[in-house]
């Protein structure tokens, strides 16, 4: 018994202890990894910050930009006409999503959208794989996935300049969303569709801005990632790493979706270095959901969400 | 229409509140039911028992479970697959325990076994609601898994890491492993079907199924009359579980014969959560109906381009099956929330008035 | 409102109506060969080329022989998706087809563990070429499921006698780390025993980390290999784990050279997107990689030039197509070795079964047939269902795979005990009994 107590508690912190670069790099793995995440749930919270709906299909949208800039570039396109024709890709498909899926549930429940999504989900996931193939891509940005050291610490140039680009995107979004009219009109809409419309905000365009401007947040995790780990189907499995962020952030913050995903990737690669051992490891998967889980038990609206005030 | 349902008088409350108070309606489901335990046995061909009716009543009961969950109690939950490889693995281990434990007993008890772990990740739902319930039951879903491939206790030391279900007889036919028939198993699976459909229809005409939907539709106005949310909420999880853990169960013993945890990953919780959406949530009948759907389109898709006499590369057909699956799920959320259950109620509404308009 | 409703009426019935149209009768005078596939999910990018290679050279054969010995041979895909449910879908859907299915290749260890109790009772042969249930090597036990050139088992050994060989002897081994990064299921977990066995023998440390399926994030996996810092890995990937594998170890710049993957994780779809990083990672294999080969030549001649072929051109000759190749080559082969028994005319599955267990290609053979130098020959006999071929090591130098290491032989002496203790649990456990392989012919 005292084994295990100590096993659980003191050999793993004894270990950090001891390998001090090493835990660095563990904590550094950890952000970046983390911060890729926030990436993709920076889609999820943008969508539901603006229309209440959950968008279950952020991660397909995430493999889609990818599959779309990959294709195109795979075919000769020069990069950055690649990137604008991706982008354009995204916002058509955001006025499709907006034409087909939404407008016909505009008054349902958040539930029957989150299956919509979901059956949006599988759709894309079809189409994405006939359109562009099932093989595994490679994303090259111009970034070499390879590290350099830092004092003894490993530090990954590609993981790096994610890093950034969360940052410089969460760093946009929130000057869109505080400082300029349609970011005004956007937290309307997310605060009350009928008094937004009341007062004249055009619902349909917003839904469009909100789900092409999610879509080009989808460009940029899905070039993240592709650069990563190579552009393939399972990268719309990611999405169901991102949902731990989601939970912990809170739904409807975006600096939510940034701390999150931080905890939820320095907890994850921590549990996973220190305490996977003991019991076989491979426990990344649940243990972000159990972290998760944990801090909506203290905080059922997530860290930064809001307060769910419920009324009779 | 067809009946006259007009001249039939009840005189006992009992009789006024049977499921199917219209003497014709009873009449047509009994020989439904009959037809149901006699005609595929003696008629279907192998492949439509195997890949088609077992299946069938196995997703319908999982379905169930999770409608009475979902769309009963209005807590949606995405851990379907792991409370379905609780009951699995629940019964494989008893069963190699106690090999001379009667399979039914068997399956019973491991849907207890799943009732106890779905109480046990039911208990966030009093303090967490709508969606981040469902990502919470994605834990269970993970953590349950990676369990089940961890512990090596589970397969019994297998190194193949499977369970396999063990040859069973009950009543002297042989019902689960290699030898046993796919009618033998098809009739298992209908009794337990049979009889869990029935109790779920009674539960949900009753007390509990009320307090599931008061809890659904506005919990708080429901704690305030005096519902019990802790309770009402965990005893949804329980009893929803219990169904999915049959269903698992019967999924290893009747229908696949062994398993590894792939079989219950994340994508058996979507498929279930699908066969309740189109069906409809909060109907028993939709269960059914969602399930036989979900069922029978994969094998609609793969066998009418031959039919049809277009030779689709395999690939190509998965890719449109996911496409028609994904645009069949908006187009009945678009048209019909309420799914397949309601049309086939507006369907009855028509066929009683018809051929008169109202 | 109503004509919406009237269409989903009218879909739904269509729907249950529709599968009451079954598949058809028998034509004479040919084969059912199903081949399962995975052309989707995550793990196509290994499916795929499989596919490709089993159906050109079934196809080759058909049009260049005009079937074995003019028998044709008819071969379906089914769409697995490397799941076990889809497998056992596409089994029962297939077994019955046409004349019946002449054998069954899973192409996955977890759908091989479901189908072995039924291709005893459905008494079709189950090949699971150089996967599946290593003591089915056994063939006292499991007539029925073979597994030849050789098994994960084995593959482990010669890897392990492999890098005694670059160490300077098996003895240099102890001491040394050896880490096994694994796919978390049956398939990856199946080196574990021989590994730790192994590793007791010969005194190396041994890692084992697991990476969940399916391996698209493998982070931590990574971070633990740097701080661990083996002197070698071995990789028991699949499907897109491989690749990203690949490219964690460049991108943390482990020495590739000592990287070494198995059969399943060495192919052109894994080192591809790693690029220039993945130069020198070593794979094991049990063929010749590459397209040099006569067979490839007739390939290109009367499928390709026809267009009877399923995928294009520049993917002839990849590892795993060349892989697809070998596993049509073995069913040809076991084909011709039963009529040569039984006759020149369609087959049963349990003839088929002889041929199987009744193998031998030698190399006079295998230089007949076009493929002079690309594997080793190959004799199953009722006792060894393995064939215990030996095992190959190619490197990767950028651009193609190239074969780095003379043939390899496994540890018999090590695997074959444990196989052999291992067939009579899992027979005793399925019900069988040990047949007496002198009462045979």
């Amino acid at each position: 018994m005292t084994e295990l107590l100590r096993a659980v508690f003191v050999a793993p912190f004894a270990d950090m202890a001891g390998n001090m670069p090493f835990l660095i790099e563990v904590l550094i793995g950890g952000v970046a990894a983390g911060l890729m995440y926030s990436l993709v749930a920076l889609g999820f919270v943008l969508i539901f910050k603006a229309s209440g709906v959950f968008n279950f299909a952020q991660g397909v949208m995430v493999l889609f930009s990818a599959l779309t800039l990959v294709g195109l570039m795979e075919r000769g396109v020069p990069v950055v006409a690649a990137l604008a024709l991706t982008a354009l890709t995204m916002i058509a498909l955001a006025f499709a999503i907006e034409r087909v899926v939404l407008r016909p549930l505009v008054n349902q429940e958040s539930i029957i959208l989150f299956m919509a999504t979901i059956g949006l989900n599988f759709f894309l996931e079809g189409f994405g794989e006939m359109i562009w193939g099932s093989n595994v891509k490679k994303l090259d940005v111009g970034i070499p996935d390879t590290s350099f050291m830092v004092r003894g610490v490993q530090v990954n140039r590609l993981e790096l300049t994610a890093a950034l680009t969360a940052a410089v995107l969460v760093a946009i979004l929130a000057i869109l969303f505080q400082r300029t009219k349609i970011g005004r009109a956007l937290r309307a809409v997310a605060d009350d569709h009928e008094a937004a419309l009341s007062i004249g905000i055009p619902l349909k365009t917003i839904w469009v801005v909100v789900w092409s401007v999610a879509g080009l947040v989808a460009i940029a995790a899905g070039i993240m990632w592709g650069a990563k780990s190579g552009v393939q189907f399972s990268l719309s499995l990611i999405a169901l790493k991102a949902l731990p962020v989601l939970i912990l952030g809170g739904f409807t913050s975006v600096p939510g979706a940034i701390v999150g995903g931080l905890i939820i990737g320095v907890g994850e690669k921590l549990a996973e270095v220190y305490w996977g051992p003991l019991v076989g490891g491979a426990i990344e998967n649940w243990f972000a959901y159990a972290m998760a889980l944990a801090f909506l038990l203290v905080r059922p609206q997530g860290l930064f969400g809001e307060r769910i005030i419920e009324r009779v | 229409m067809i009946y006259r349902e007009a001249g039939q008088f009840k005189s006992t409350y009992a009789s006024d509140q049977a499921i199917f108070p219209i003497v014709q309606d009873r009449w047509v489901v009994l020989v439904l039911l009959l037809g149901a335990v006699i005609v595929p046995p003696l008629v279907a061909s192998e492949y439509w028992l195997q890949a088609v009716l077992i299946p069938f009543l196995i997703y319908a009961l999982a379905a169930i479970g999770l409608n009475l969950l979902t769309g009963y109690a209005g807590q949606l939950s995405l851990g379907t697959g792991g409370f379905m490889a609780v009951g699995a693995y629940s019964a494989f281990k008893l069963t190699t325990a106690f090999p001379a434990l009667n399979i039914f007993v068997v399956f019973a008890l491991a849907g207890v076994a799943a009732a106890l772990v779905g109480v046990l990740f039911g208990i966030p739902s009093l303090r967490i609601k709508g969606f981040y319930l469902a990502v919470a039951t994605l834990a269970a879903q993970f953590f349950l898994l990676w369990l089940f491939n961890k512990v090596a206790w589970f397969t019994n030391y297998a190194s193949s890491g499977t369970i396999t279900a063990p040859p069973r007889t009950v009543f002297g036919a042989m019902v689960t492993g290699p030898g046993a028939t796919a009618p033998a198993r098809y009739l298992t699976a209908l009794a337990f079907v049979i009889v869990f459909a029935l109790v779920a229809k009674n539960l949900v005409r009753g007390r509990v199924g009320r307090c599931w939907m008061a809890i659904r539709d506005r919990d708080i106005a429901a704690e305030i009359i005096g519902i019990r949310p802790l309770r009402t909420k965990l005893l949804a999880f329980a009893i929803s579980s219990f169904y999915c853990g049959v269903a698992g169960a019967e999924y290893v013993f009747l229908y696949l014969g062994s398993a590894e945890t792939q079989a219950f990953d994340i994508a058996v919780s979507f498929l279930v959560l699908f066969m309740v959406i189109i069906g409809g949530l909060g109907s028993i009948l939709g269960s059914f109906l969602g399930a036989g759907f979900i069922v029978v389109v994969p094998i609609f898709l793969t066998n009418v381009p031959h039919l049809v006499g277009l030779a689709l590369p395999v690939a190509l057909q998965k890719q449109i099956e996911l496409m028609v699956f994904g645009g069949l799920i908006i187009f009945f959320l678009i048209v019909e929330p309420n799914g397949l259950a309601r049309l086939w109620q507006i369907a009855k509404e028509k066929l009683r008035l018809w051929p008169f308009p109202y | 409102m109503r004509a919406r409703e009237l269409l989903i009426g009218l879909l739904a019935a269509a729907v249950i109506a529709v599968p009451m149209a079954m598949p058809v009768a028998a034509q004479p005078k040919e084969m059912f060969v199903p081949s399962t596939v995975y052309r989707t999910g995550p793990y196509a990018p290994s499916g795929t080329p499989f596919a490709n290679g089993f159906w050109d050279y079934l196809t080759l054969i058909n049009e260049r022989d005009g079937g074995v010995n003019g028998i044709k041979l008819v071969v379906e895909e089914c769409e697995t998706q490397y799941d076990t449910k889809q497998g056992v879908e596409c089994y029962e859907r297939l077994k019955g087809k046409g004349a019946g299915a002449m054998v069954f290749n899973p192409l996955s260890t977890g759908i091989t563990y479901q189908l072995i109790p039924k291709a005893a009772v459905d008494k079709i042969p189950v090949h699971s070429m150089g996967y599946g249930m290593t003591a089915a090597a056994d063939g006292r036990w499991f007539p029925w499921v073979f597994n030849f050139p050789t098994t994960y088992w084995s593959q482990a050994s010669a890897v392990i006698r492999y890098i005694g060989q670059q160490e300077g002897g098996l003895d240099k081994l102890k001491g040394k780390k050896i880490a096994h990064i694994f796919h978390n299921s049956p398939y990856g977990k199946e080196a574990n025993p021989t590994l730790e066995d192994l590793a007791k023998k010969y005194g190396f440390e041994l890692t084992e980390l697991a990476v969940d399926h399916p391996g698209q994030e493998q982070k931590a996996t990574w971070l633990q290999v740097r701080r661990l810092n083996p002197n070698w890995i071995y990789m028991s990937g699949w499907g897109v784990m491989n690749q990203v594998a690949v490219k964690e170890a460049a991108a943390i710049g482990y020495p590739m050279d000592h990287f070494i993957g198995n059969w399943w994780s060495a192919s052109e779809a894994d080192v591809i997107p790693a690029g220039d990083g993945a130069k020198g990672y070593k794979g094991a294999t049990f063929h010749a990689p590459g397209a040099n080969f006569k067979v490839h030549q007739d390939i290109i001649k009367f499928v390709y030039d026809k267009g009877k072929n399923i995928g294009p051109k520049e993917k002839v000759g990849e590892a795993l197509y060349n892989r697809g190749v070998i596993n049509a080559m073995y069913a040809v082969e076991a084909f011709r070795t039963a009529m040569a028994k039984y006759g020149n005319k369609p087959l049963t599955a349990d003839q088929v079964r002889w041929g199987l267990e009744h193998l031998n290609i030698t190399a006079a053979r295998l230089d007949q047939i076009g493929l002079k130098g690309f594997t080793h020959p190959v004799k199953v006999t009722c006792e060894d269902h393995e064939g215990n071929g030996p095992v190959l090591i190619q490197q990767w130098d950028g651009k193609k795979w190239n074969i780095v290491s003379e043939a390899i032989e496994p540890m018999r002496d090590v695997v074959r005990p444990k196989l052999e203790a291992a067939a009579i649990e899992e027979g005793k456990k399925l019900g069988y009994t040990q047949r007496d392989c002198s009462k045979e012919q």
